[in-house]
């Protein structure tokens, strides 16, 4: 155990030291604490890079770099892992040259872990023209108009390049409105693409490949995904499909069904999830990652996330408002500057929106250690029930999807 | 304060302003530079990251332009825009325009002058300018001025006025200067105008000078504006003219060889917007400023940053008007946008202790660029103000050691 705790694994050679309790994976999980109540759990999860607390938020990196920020201001926020985009980054500046840099850690000179995507899901939500056959993802670049395809084996490849200390499968990426057969063919070719991924994977022995789960919103399909893929040992799994305009009723049952079925060994990741009530609700469905561009994107836009909602901070109401953004928080931002310097800054310098995008990581961060630490205290329902209150002016407010949701999972909202 | 030489060789001055500040607690090297801000932010960096910075400059240069706007608040505040906009440490010197920005011509009255914030164009009287020195707190400032005369074919007559419109501006900011309580500590600096006409320039400078001002701010020489020989030939009969005891500021030069030049022709201070002007451009300053110990090595002399690569900067026609577009590169820069950096795994320049190249290589700035990431700026922001105050520590240190010709033959090199 003790290995494991002090696991800041530098090099590939160490990971063999660390005693990895799901496989031979460079990974291990382990469980620090259970909520008696609830399915929220909190872990240690060791990587390469060193370990991560979770329930952990990944701010979203996708040119491999923060909106930004330094990876000295990352490290100093208590960020341990952080995502880049495989679809960007594969394109600009390429596979070939983040190799020669020593990956993308050496590329943007970050020391903690990267976990990368496949790609699969920029191509179709970000161009047009794609289409997807057994052998891959067809789509034309925007760069240069030249088709390309991308299979599971070229994005691995990509993402071996990138080395990264998580890597996701190509899965067949459905929008989660669709229904029908379509569906169900993306869960099974998602499955035969997972197969074809572990065995590209050159580097076993340094990247984490996790398999994701699909099956969209048909719980039959869910449940066959699930049966499918926890047969193959691989490191962790994602929970797909989802957060994609789907009802949040079915959003959540989604996810419980599959933390359900999922090893309780291994880290289970709600891919694209940010907003603060849906982390705290699907921490107490049991998942232990989360990733979302919301946080970093709404900041460019001067949206500074607080315990009772959001400040939009360009608003004529902060010009005299001499308060920090939220005068509990901790961050660089809020020990120095007023809303109302901020507000005024906003009209002069991309600067305000560093301090903004800080605030915000600050924010998520902070979230999710308090999370943490309250399932360690075995305290988790009570905070739950502390966080909503402050989130939401009144009971009424609270979205009963949310109030479903917990009290699936025996937290009862007063 | 107080303005100590320690050295005066053939019109160049060394020393050191001392007693900046409420408190008379900073001092400040010259020939040196001010820290530029828009809006009390250094551009595109949080206190966090522009304090990887070693060894700032004791003066922050806030723009009235860019603060104009927020009058209201900083009014109600009282306490200055040092504490309103979380600047600790640093003595605050206000100018009346961004030098990194061009405004609007033809708005000048004789009663008023014009200042461009994002929601247009404020005018501002004497009494509305002086009110808005009480909100901002600076510890020294210009007085208001008709700078309006840097375009070529200005007539002779405009330019007298703007004289002559200064001088009046500069007896009302005195008189007002006295009479508001919240400026007691503040110093004024008079401002000398003059265009291009050798005359008008002494009538300035002389009348200037017969008032109780601190310093100087000599306008009107931007880079935009005359060929450096006139330049330096203007500065010189200006400078002749203004006591030796107090310090001269020269606003809108920010290139190193003009820079150079118009030490030489008895100037203290430059504004510091020069390194945002390149970072603008995506460019990376990258200039040789270190002189070798003894001049008879000089051909031992370790290899310069550009010659350690193999390269040589892409130099273009050098036409300057002030604005930030790649084609006002000089020679004292990398365009990293340029494809050649795509695989340039050295630092911008090697041997920089700054956070950018302590920690990054050409090919990730390349990148940053090239994908429109906000990243470049901060970076970009950090290695050319570094590298800016090297060229000034370096400039005085030449200086100290009687080198300046070889100073300025590595510079211009
Ligand atoms: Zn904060
Ligand atoms: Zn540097």
């Amino acid at each position: 155990m003790a290995a494991v705790e002090s696991g800041t694994c530098e090099r590939p050679a160490d990971m063999a030291a660390v005693k990895c309790l799901s496989s031979s994976a460079p990974l291990a999980l382990r469980i620090v604490a259970e909520c008696p109540v609830s399915k929220a759990r909190a872990c240690v999860l060791t990587l390469p890079h060193g370990p991560v607390n979770t329930p952990v938020f990944m701010p979203v990196g996708t040119q491999g770099t923060l909106k930004g920020i330094t990876v000295d201001q990352l490290e100093d926020l208590g960020c341990q892992i952080c995502l880049g985009n495989t679809y960007h980054l594969g394109m600009r500046p390429g596979p070939e040259l983040i190799e020669k840099a020593s990956g993308l850690h050496g590329f943007m000179n970050w020391r903690r872990n990267l976990l990368t995507d496949s790609g699969g899901f920029q191509m179709v939500s970000l161009v047009e023209l794609s289409e997807v056959t057994e052998e891959g993802v067809m789509f034309r670049s925007p760069y240069d108009g030249k088709e390309i395809l991308l299979t599971p084996e070229q994005s691995i490849a990509i993402q071996n390049s990138l080395g990264s200390d998580i890597m996701m499968q190509l899965d067949d990426v459905v929008s989660s409105t669709v229904t029908g057969p379509r569906v169900e063919e993306a869960m099974h070719r998602s499955v035969r693409w997972l197969d074809r991924c572990i065995t590209a994977n050159k580097n076993p022995h340094r990247q984490n490949l996790f398999a994701i789960i699909q099956g969209g919103l048909n719980v039959g399909l869910r449940k066959a995904c699930l049966d499918e893929m926890t047969k193959r040992d691989v490191p962790g799994f994602a929970i797909g499909g989802l957060s994609g305009g789907e009802e949040k009723d079915d959003f959540w049952k989604m996810v419980t069904l599959s933390t359900d079925h999922l090893p309780r060994e291994k880290p289970r990741y709600l891919m694209g999830v940010g907003y603060a009530v849906d982390l705290v609700v699907c921490v107490a469905l049991g998942c232990d990652m989360f990733d979302c561009v919301f946080p970093t994107r709404t900041a460019r836009f001067g949206s500074a996330l607080v315990p009772w909602g959001s400040l939009q901070i360009k608003q004529k109401q902060y010009a005299k408002d001499l308060q920090p953004i939220d005068p509990e928080c901790q961050c660089a931002t809020c020990q120095r500057h007023s809303r109302a310097y901020l507000h005024a800054l906003f009209k002069s310098d991309t600067a305000a929106m560093h301090h903004i995008t800080i605030h915000n990581i600050s924010y998520q961060l902070t979230l999710m250690r308090s999370v943490r630490q309250s399932i360690i205290e075995q305290c988790f329902p009570e905070f739950v029930q502390s966080f909503m209150k402050r989130m939401f002016p009144s009971s009424e407010q609270y979205p009963s999807w949310a109030v479903d949701a917990l009290a699936s999972v025996n937290i009862t909202l007063d | 304060m107080k303005l100590e030489l320690s050295k005066v060789v053939r019109g160049c001055r060394l020393g050191v302003l001392t007693g900046i500040g409420q408190t008379g607690q900073h001092s400040l090297e010259v020939p040196g530079c001010l820290l530029y801000t828009r809006c009390a932010t250094v551009p595109h960096l949080t206190q966090d990251t522009l304090h990887t910075l070693s060894s700032l400059p004791a003066v922050t240069q806030v723009t009235l332009d860019s603060l104009a706007e927020h009058y209201e608040v900083l009014e109600e505040f009282k306490e200055g825009v040092r504490k309103f906009s979380g600047l600790h440490d640093t003595a605050l010197y206000c100018s009346l325009q961004d030098p990194a920005a061009t405004c609007p011509t033809g708005h000048i009255t004789n009663k008023t002058v014009s200042v461009w914030g994002s929601g247009g164009r404020i005018e501002l009287t004497v009494a509305k300018f002086m009110a808005m020195q009480a909100a901002i707190l600076p510890d020294f400032y210009q007085s208001m001025a008709d700078g309006e005369t840097w375009q070529a074919n200005t007539s002779r007559k405009r330019v007298r006025k703007a004289v002559d419109r200064t001088l009046a501006h500069l007896d009302e900011c005195l008189i007002l200067h006295h009479k508001t309580q919240e400026l007691k500590q503040a110093e004024i600096f008079g401002v000398v105008e003059g265009g291009d006409i050798r005359e008008e320039r002494v009538r300035s400078a002389r009348e200037t000078a017969k008032r109780p001002v601190a310093g100087f701010v000599l306008d009107g020489f931007q880079s935009a504006a005359m060929e450096q020989d006139l330049r330096s030939q203007l500065i010189t009969a200006v400078t002749t003219e203004l006591p030796q005891e107090k310090p001269r500021l020269l606003q809108g030069v920010g290139r190193p060889d003009e820079v150079i030049e118009c030490v030489e022709a008895g100037v203290d201070l430059f504004e510091g917007f020069f390194p945002f002007q390149v970072t603008e451009r995506g460019c990376a300053l990258c200039f040789n400023y270190i002189i070798v110990p003894d001049p008879e090595t000089a051909g031992t002399s370790p290899p310069t940053v550009l010659e350690s690569n193999g390269e040589s900067p892409a130099v273009e026609k050098l036409k300057e008007n002030g604005d930030s577009s790649p084609e006002n590169m000089t020679q004292f820069e990398l365009n990293l946008k340029d494809t050649r950096y795509r695989e340039d795994f050295c630092p911008l320049v090697e041997g920089c202790g700054c956070y950018c190249c302590k920690n990054h290589k050409r090919a990730y700035i390349h990148h940053l660029l090239v994908t429109n990431e906000l990243l470049a700026g901060v970076l970009l922001m950090l290695h050319n103000t570094a590298h800016y105050l090297g060229f000034f520590r370096a400039l005085r240190e030449a200086m100290a050691v009687d080198r300046l010709q070889d100073f300025k033959t590595r510079v211009l090199q």
